[in-house]
Order: C-alpha cells, then sequence, then structure tokens
C-alpha cells in the first residue's frame, strides 16, 4: 500500500471522525468527549510531522479521488499547504484544550466539539486543497460548520449575528462557485499549479479573466475580512471566545487569507497577475483595509470587538505582502499567516480568560488587571506588542519584510501604510497595557471567580502562555530549519526562482 | 440461479409486485404494515436486479403476452428509466420506513392500498414505451396522488387535495387530447414509431402544446403551480414527501421522454418559453419560501423553485451535450432525496412540538438532533453547496449554461442558490433560540427521526457517486444520442 497517498486524506479525517463519533456522545461523557478530541489533535500533528519531514526530503503527498468524469478531489501536501495545515494542527490542539477549560460545565458541549472538529476538518482541507473545486468544496463546509458556532449561545443576538455572518459569506461563496466554473469553463483545468495555469492563455480572454480575478478574490475577500466586506467579523464576536480564536486566527479568516495566497499564486501566478494588472488594486485595497480596521479598532470600548477590527487589519497585511508581487514582500505577507495566527489567538484567549475570571469585557474596566492576572496579562502583553510589530515579537518579522518587500518593488507608499498603520496599533493596544499594569486596582471587578492559588484554571492559562511563547519564539529563532520564517522562504522561491 | 437473476423479467415484476402488494394489503389489513414493507423492499431488490441486467445487456424490451408494437402493450426500460425507478425505491424505500410508525393502525390501513397503487403507478410510467400507456399511467399516479392527499381528513387537506384533483384531471386531459391529435396524424402511439412518422404540420404543433401544457401544469410549472403549495402542504408528512419527491417528477420524466424522443418537430421558441418559465419558477418560488411562516409550505414552495431548475435543460439540451441531461438527472435525484427529507423532518416536528411555525421552533436544535440535523443536510442538497448531489447537479447546469454563453440562466441559478441558503437558513437560526410559547412536547419515534437523516444523507453522498450514476444514465445512449443528435 501506498502511503504516500492517502496521508493527506488521513489528515482530514483525523478530526472528522472524532466530530462525528462526538455528536453521538451523550452530553456527560466528558472523559470519552476528551480524549475523543485530543486523541484526534495528536493524531493529526504526528501525520502533519510525518508531511513536513517527507516534503522538506521532496516527496510527495497526494490524495485523487474521483468526484465527476473529468475533476477530482485532490488532497495534496506542498510547501503553502503544510505551512498553513500546520498552523491549523497546532492550534487546534491548544484551542482545544482551552475550549475544554472554557466550556466546563455549559450546555451543548458534545454539538459544540462536533462543529468544532468539523470546522478544523474543513479548514485543512482548504488548506492541502490541490485544485479550486477541491478548495471551493471544504470553504462551503468551513461556512457551514462555523455557523452553529456562532449561534452556540442560542440568543437572538447570536441568531442575528448568525445570519449576518450567512449573508455575507454565502454571497462570497457564490461568486466563488462562478468564477471557478468559469474558469474550468476557459481552461478545462483547475489544478493549482506553481506559478499558475493561466499564462498560455489567448490573450482575448483577458477580460474574462480580470472579471474572474475580481470574483475569487471578492469570494474569498469576505472571509479575509477585506473592506467593505468585513461586516460580519464584528457581530460574529457573541460566539464563545474559544470560537472566536479560532475564527481570528485559524479558521475563517485565514482560509480567506490563505485562499486569496492560493488563487494569486497557484492559479493566476504573480507575474502573469502583475501583468494584468490586477494587484495594484487589491493592494490599494488591503492598504485602505488596513488603515481603516486599524482606525475602527481605536473607538471600540468592547474588548472583543477592539480586537476583530484589529484582524480586519492585521490579516490584510497578507493580501498586501501577496499583492505587492516582489519575493520579499512575499515572505513578509505568507509568514504573517503563521504570525498573526499565533499572535490574535493569544489575545483572544486571554480576552476569554477576563471574561471568565473577572467578567471584564470592556477595555475600560482592565485598570490594575495585570496586578490580579499577571500571567494572563503578560501573555497578552506579548500579543500586543507583536500586532504593534515591537521586535523580537513575530510581528516585526512580518513588517521588516513587508517593508523591504515594498521598498524592492518599487512600492514606497506601502511603508507609508506600515507606518501608520504601526503607529495606530500603538494606539489602540499602549493604553490597554499601560492602564492593566500601571492603573490602580479597583476595590471589586465585575463578576470575579476564584480558582484556588491559581489566577484562573489551568486550562484557560496555559494555551495563552503556549501560543505567547510560540510568537516570541517565531521572532526570535527564524534562522532555524523549521521556523516559519524559513518555510516562508521556501515558498517564495518555489513562487519566484524555481524553473 | 444465474441465468434465472439475468433472465427474470424484472420489468414485469416491478409493475405487479406493487399492484398485488396493495391488493394484498386491502384484503389483510391488519398485516398491512408488514405487507406494504416487504412489498417497497421487494420493488427495491427487483430495480437491482433491473440494473444489473440492464449493465450486462444494454435496454430492456419485453412485449407483454407476446404482442408487439402498435398492437399491444410494450415494457422498454434504458439508463433513464432505471435512474428513475432507481430514484423511486430509493425514495419510496425511506419514506416507507418512516410510515411505519408515522401513522396509526387505522391509518396506515389507508395509507399502504394507495401507496402501493401509487408505486405500481410510477414503475409502469417509467417503464412505459408508447404515448397512451403514459397517459393511463399517469392517470394512475394521479389519482393514488390525490387519494393520497386527502388522507389526513380535515379541511385544509379536503381543499388542498380538491385543487389538486382539479389540476391533475385538467393536465391528463389535455394530454390525452394531445395524444389523440398525434395518433390522428400519425396512427401509433409507439414512441418510436411516433419520432418516424410525425411531421411539422399544425395538428401536431397543436398536439404538442396540449402535452406540453398538460404535463407542465402537472408537474407545477410556474405560473401553473397555484395548485401544488397548498395541496403539498396539507398532506400528512409522507404523503407530502412522495408527491414532492416522485409525483412531480413522473410528468416531468414523460417531458424529458417525449422531448429526447419525438419532440424533433418542434419550433425554436419553445426551448426558451420553458426556459423563461424555468427562471421564473426559481425565482417566484424562492421568493414565496421566504416569506412563508409555515415550515410545510415553505418546503412546498422551494419545490415550485427547484421544478423550476429542472425546466432550465430545455433551452440548454437544444444545442446540448450529454451534460446538460445528465445535470437534470442530478437535480431530479438530489431533489427527490432532499425533499422527501425535508418533508419527513417537518412531520417530526410538527409531531414534537404540535405546530410547524417557523418562529417558534424553540430549541429544536437540542431536543432533536437528528431531525434538525436532517433538514440541514437536506438544506445543503437544495442550496446546491458542496459536497451534495445538488451541487453536482447545479456544477453541470452552470458549465453547460456558460458553455453556451446563457448568462442569464447563470445569474438566476446563482440568485435561486443565494434565495435558497436564505430560506433554509431562517428555519435552522430559529431551531437554536428558545421561543415564548410553550407546549407540551411529544416524544418522536426513533425510525421517524432515522429514516428522514438517512434520505438526507443520502442526498450528500450521491454526490460523491457522479461517475457510476452517469454510467447507469447512459444505458441505451438514448440520453447520449439525443445530446449528439441535435
Amino acid at each position: 500500500m501506498n502511503w504516500h497517498a492517502w496521508i493527506p486524506l488521513f489528515v482530514v479525517v483525523s478530526s472528522l471522525l472524532p466530530g462525528l463519533i462526538i455528536f453521538g456522545l451523550p452530553e456527560e461523557r466528558v472523559g470519552w468527549r476528551t480524549l475523543l478530541n485530543l486523541t484526534g489533535a495528536v493524531i493529526k500533528l504526528l501525520l502533519v510531522s510525518w508531511m513536513i519531514w517527507g516534503v522538506y526530503q521532496g516527496d510527495h503527498f497526494e490524495t485523487r479521488l474521483a468526484l465527476l468524469p473529468d475533476l477530482d478531489l485532490v488532497l495534496r501536501a506542498g510547501p503553502l499547504s503544510l505551512f498553513f495545515v500546520a498552523l491549523s494542527t497546532i492550534l487546534w490542539l491548544v484551542t482545544t484544550v482551552y475550549a475544554i477549560g472554557y466550556l466546563e460545565g455549559s450546555p451543548n458541549r458534545s454539538r459544540f466539539f462536533g462543529f468544532f472538529s468539523l470546522c478544523v476538518t474543513a479548514t485543512v482541507g482548504v488548506a492541502l486543497a490541490g485544485n479550486l473545486i477541491t478548495f471551493l468544496l471544504f470553504y462551503e463546509l468551513l461556512t457551514l460548520a462555523t455557523y452553529p458556532l456562532i449561534v452556540h449561545r442560542g440568543t437572538d443576538t447570536a441568531r442575528r449575528a448568525g445570519q449576518t455572518y450567512l449573508r455575507y459569506t454565502i454571497f462570497g461563496g457564490a461568486l466563488i462557485l462562478l468564477g471557478t466554473v468559469w474558469l474550468y469553463q476557459l481552461t478545462g483545468t483547475l489544478e493549482f499549479t506553481p506559478r499558475g495555469f493561466l499564462s498560455q492563455i489567448d490573450p482575448q480572454h483577458y477580460p474574462a479573466l480580470k472579471i474572474i480575478f475580481a470574483l475569487l478574490i471578492a469570494g474569498l475577500g469576505v472571509k479575509a475580512a477585506l473592506f467593505p466586506l468585513h461586516g460580519w467579523l464584528p457581530q460574529a464576536m457573541v460566539a464563545p471566545a474559544p470560537v472566536s480564536a479560532l475564527l481570528h486566527a485559524v479558521a475563517v479568516v485565514k482560509a480567506g487569507a490563505f485562499g486569496i495566497v492560493r488563487v494569486i499564486y497557484d492559479v493566476f501566478g504573480v507575474e502573469f497577475s502583475a501583468d494584468l494588472g490586477v494587484t495594484t488594486p487589491l493592494a490599494w485595497i488591503a492598504a485602505f483595509t488596513i488603515i481603516y480596521g486599524s482606525l475602527r479598532a481605536l473607538f471600540q470600548d468592547d474588548l472583543k470587538r477592539r480586537l476583530a477590527f484589529s484582524t480586519v487589519s492585521q490579516v490584510s497585511y497578507i493580501a498586501l505582502g501577496v499583492a505587492i508581487a516582489g519575493p520579499i514582500a512575499t515572505i513578509g505577507g505568507v509568514v504573517h499567516l503563521v504570525h498573526q495566527g499565533l499572535m490574535k489567538i493569544t489575545l483572544f484567549f486571554c480576552a476569554g480568560n477576563l471574561a471568565e475570571t473577572l467578567g471584564i469585557h470592556k477595555v475600560s474596566e482592565m485598570n490594575g488587571v495585570g496586578r490580579r492576572m499577571p500571567w494572563t496579562m503578560a501573555a497578552f502583553t506579548i500579543g500586543a506588542l507583536g500586532m504593534i510589530g515591537a521586535p523580537p515579537v513575530a510581528g516585526f518579522i512580518s513588517k521588516w519584510y513587508l517593508g523591504v518587500g515594498a521598498l524592492e518593488a518599487g512600492q514606497d507608499w506601502v511603508l507609508l501604510v506600515l507606518m501608520g498603520s504601526s503607529l495606530l496599533n500603538c494606539a489602540y493596544f499602549l493604553p490597554i497595557l499601560y492602564s492593566a499594569w500601571f492603573k490602580p486596582t479597583p476595590k471589586s471587578w465585575p463578576e470575579e471567580h476564584h480558582f484556588g492559588r491559581q489566577e484562573t484554571a489551568w486550562a484557560l492559562l496555559l494555551p495563552p502562555l503556549i501560543t505567547a511563547l510560540m510568537a516570541l519564539a517565531a521572532g526570535l529563532l527564524t534562522g532555524l530549519p523549521f521556523s516559519p520564517l524559513e518555510w516562508a522562504k521556501i515558498i517564495a522561491e518555489r513562487e519566484f526562482y524555481q524553473p | 440461479m444465474g441465468d434465472l437473476l439475468t433472465d427474470a423479467h424484472w420489468g414485469v415484476l416491478l409493475i405487479l409486485l406493487p399492484l398485488f402488494g396493495g391488493l394484498c394489503s386491502f384484503l389483510w389489513p391488519s398485516a398491512v404494515k408488514f405487507i406494504g414493507l416487504a412489498t417497497v423492499s421487494a420493488v427495491a431488490l427487483s430495480v437491482v436486479g433491473l440494473g444489473d441486467q440492464l449493465l450486462a445487456t444494454g435496454v430492456y424490451h419485453h412485449a407483454v403476452g407476446g404482442w408487439g408494437a402498435p398492437l399491444g402493450i410494450d415494457l422498454y426500460a434504458d439508463g433513464l428509466s432505471l435512474f428513475m425507478l432507481m430514484v423511486t425505491a430509493l425514495v419510496g424505500l425511506g419514506v416507507s420506513i418512516y410510515a411505519l410508525d408515522y401513522f396509526d393502525q387505522d391509518e396506515a390501513r389507508r395509507f399502504w392500498p394507495l401507496w402501493l397503487l401509487l408505486l405500481g403507478g410510477l414503475n409502469a410510467l417509467f417503464l412505459s414505451a408508447d404515448i397512451f400507456n403514459l397517459y393511463v399511467t399517469l392517470e394512475i399516479v394521479g389519482l393514488a396522488g390525490v387519494g393520497l392527499a386527502s388522507l389526513s381528513g380535515g379541511g385544509a387537506a379536503l381543499d388542498g387535495a380538491m385543487r389538486y384533483l382539479m389540476a391533475t384531471l385538467l393536465g391528463s386531459l389535455c394530454y390525452l387530447l394531445g395524444v389523440a391529435l398525434l395518433y390522428h396524424s400519425a396512427g401509433t402511439v409507439d414512441i418510436p414509431l411516433l419520432a418516424e412518422r410525425l411531421e411539422s404540420t399544425p395538428p401536431v404543433w397543436a398536439a404538442l402544446g396540449l402535452i406540453c401544457a398538460g404535463l407542465a401544469l402537472k408537474t407545477a410549472l410556474f405560473p401553473l403551480h397555484f395548485w401544488l403549495p397548498k395541496a403539498h402542504a396539507s398532506a400528512s408528512a409522507p404523503v407530502s414527501a412522495l408527491l414532492s419527491a416522485l409525483v412531480v417528477k413522473a410528468s416531468f420524466y414523460i417531458f424529458l421522454r417525449l422531448w429526447l424522443e419525438i419532440f424533433s418537430v418542434r419550433t425554436e421558441g419553445v426551448d426558451d418559453l420553458l426556459g423563461a418559465l424555468g427562471m421564473a419558477a426559481i425565482i417566484w418560488g424562492s421568493l414565496q419560501a421566504l416569506q412563508q411562516t409555515r415550515l410545510k409550505l415553505m418546503i412546498a414552495y422551494s419545490t415550485v423553485s427547484q421544478v423550476g431548475y429542472l425546466f432550465l435543460v430545455f433551452p440548454l439540451a437544444a444545442i446540448g451535450t450529454f451534460s446538460a441531461w445528465s445535470a437534470v438527472a442530478y437535480l431530479v435525484l438530489s431533489h427527490a432525496l432532499a425533499k422527501s427529507a425535508m418533508f419527513l423532518v417537518a412531520g417530526n416536528l410538527m409531531h414534537f412540538g404540535g405546530h410547524d411555525r417557523i418562529a417558534d421552533l424553540d430549541r429544536a436544535v437540542q431536543r432533536l438532533p437528528i431531525t434538525v440535523g436532517a433538514f440541514a443536510l437536506a438544506g445543503v442538497s437544495i442550496m446546491g453547496l458542496p459536497p451534495s448531489g445538488g451541487f453536482i447537479g447545479k456544477w453541470l447546469l452552470l458549465n453547460e449554461a456558460l458553455n453556451q454563453g446563457r448568462w442569464d440562466l447563470v445569474f438566476v441559478m446563482m440568485i435561486g442558490g443565494v434565495l435558497a441558503a436564505a430560506y433554509i437558513f431562517k428555519v435552522l437560526g430559529f431551531a437554536f433560540t428558545q421561543a415564548p410559547v410553550t407546549h407540551e412536547p411529544k416524544g418522536v419515534p426513533a425510525v421517524m427521526e432515522w429514516s428522514a437523516l438517512l434520505l438526507a444523507v443520502a442526498a450528500i453522498v450521491v454526490g460523491f457517486l457522479a461517475s457510476p450514476l452517469m454510467l447507469i444514465l447512459g444505458i441505451g445512449e438514448t440520453v447520449e444520442l439525443m445530446g449528439a443528435g441535435q
């Protein structure tokens, strides 16, 4: 049996199967549910490590199943896929631990963890998809699997947030479907190919290709929260904290950003997109979103909403890096896929801890919280400094490569955007840090819970500490062979220099 | 044994079995559930037998009693017939299992004979080789359908059934007039012979017009859909499922069959007219579904819109290929599975809460997770999202529309999908929230929950079976030939 042809499928199944079993588990079987979740996550991690090692040595992993007579369902592990798969696998494990702690004693946990696993399955499928139709399949599955998580609380606000989310994403999905069918009709293939499969096409189709590009990017932009398609994201904040963390760092938003990278690199190809003249508008939109998101974040008092607008801004770094269309900027954009994930998930974990332990939901309630929960706020500080781009946290690396890449590509205006965004990041993160650490502690917290001698439950405290350390390590240990930066360089090399 | 299996007259068996079973269930009411389920299972096995035979020998042709056309009755089965028989058997089996627990003994006594008669009529319809037999079987199907629709008693059901009766009789009448005119012009009712002899003359046009109108009425093509929502919404759940999933498809099958084989003399405008009506049906049906506050009415209007998709094939198939026809077959299959699942879900929810008001579903997702899961899965197929049978059908149809530059069709299909998502998620959203009304919920038997889920899962699974199903559809090359010939 040829294992290499099945491992990508196993990676997808390793979260699908536990998810399906969990749906059937009675509510009170906490032990079984935890066991299933963690086993799935660990198996996935092992399989992914195996694939990373294999791909590093030049092996090929590809699962191919017939979907239609001339279209296959393809799961393939390339450097770019593995980059995203590794991120979601690691963060799934951490988030599962966090979610178990966070939801302890709350109702409908079987349903929650079932859909949680489906969500990860869809994300991994999006990452491994080897052609556009497989990508579309998992992308839509992701929409469907996140909906129950957003409306999980069952309140009327949650239902309306869910409707908003769907209004955006179903519309986006329809655009992608249209773009995909059209592309298939023009080219007869949808297979992701390094540097794209369109450069040989008859120039008379160029106008059509521009529209297809716009359709695909708009459809993906919905999930990636590109302006003006970002409206669902702040509303979706009604979901429980682990869901927000997953949505912002790994699953939905990242699937959109990852899709943009895919479309530009492996469908159109960077050079061909630049020749078509479609990357410049995208760069402008991304730049505008970066500034706009930061400005909106500045005026939010609700902590999770502030973080949400910060996501709107930060995810567009990825699109910007790709749209600048140079090798160095590519490294910056792609590596931000992982860096933003690590930092943002830390921030959301911390926000969840504040809400669960002290009942703090607003920035204005955070005075002196650093003394009550030093570890949580330490993690928060690392995440926030990373977002600002302060060395040595990972965010600095992203911004550095973006800036150098923009100069190299002759797009000096990007530097202004980066500077403006960093200033705005300072403006909305530093006051939080200041009041948390230096302002006096109030007499009582809105709704305090005690967890023995720790500041909060272990399952809630460890995940943000781990991810904060990873964000720090990703910034400090960039020279190690499997660091995100090294891997991003491999991806950029493949896109730009290999024959 | 092997010879017996390949040589057996599965086609004859497919018609006689349900009729015989229906008779038995009428004579022995105490064993009605057992007889019914046994018959439906035997029919499903016979379809498998017929399929095996067709894969080996190509088309099936049998002259009943040894009298061939033009005098006697011919049975004929190719890939398309087999496909429809499969759909019928699959949906029939799911609904039958559901009906075991849905009806009490008294209701079951009335349900099973009629349902088995309907099944016999459907099977005979898909196996008929001449347009007069098609009429007879269509009439059996229609009357059995009306009987079933009136089963649940009550004023609303009788009103719905009455409208249905009027519509179905009027439709059959139009069709019969058309058949008479064709017989007068060509001297035969046998489909292959008609295909050879028909010429483009005014009486033939009139005949085709009448046939089209009659069938469009029975298929509930916009704007002739007026009878459907009420009839389908007021019937009991298993009956609604059968009517929406199978009966509507029977008249559409005749449309398709006649189109493929004898409508080559039609004028150009007819294709586009049907396409335009299909587009209007998609938009109108979806918008109506979106406005409904009752679940069953919403599902019924969704049928109106889904029927519209089927008619989009006619403008495309004029210069189309195999893929346009397989698209429509796929849509028929996945709609039958998904829509029957949805009606069964509606039955469960009504049984549970005593009402089907969408806004008052009251945390159904916690209390009936399997049922709501079935609704969601069926919904995925109806919306045409991947992975599902509905997606494959929509993908093929979109492909074909783009190939021919029919942007109007593309546009309407996209809007239809988004609207379908809107009405389905409206229901799902309310299934999560709490409703102010309190009512005494009644437990739903596991069989009823699981049979609905099974049908819904089938609608998803067929999304992965495109290659084998297209192989079946290609048997006898009827479909391919017509695509290539035009």
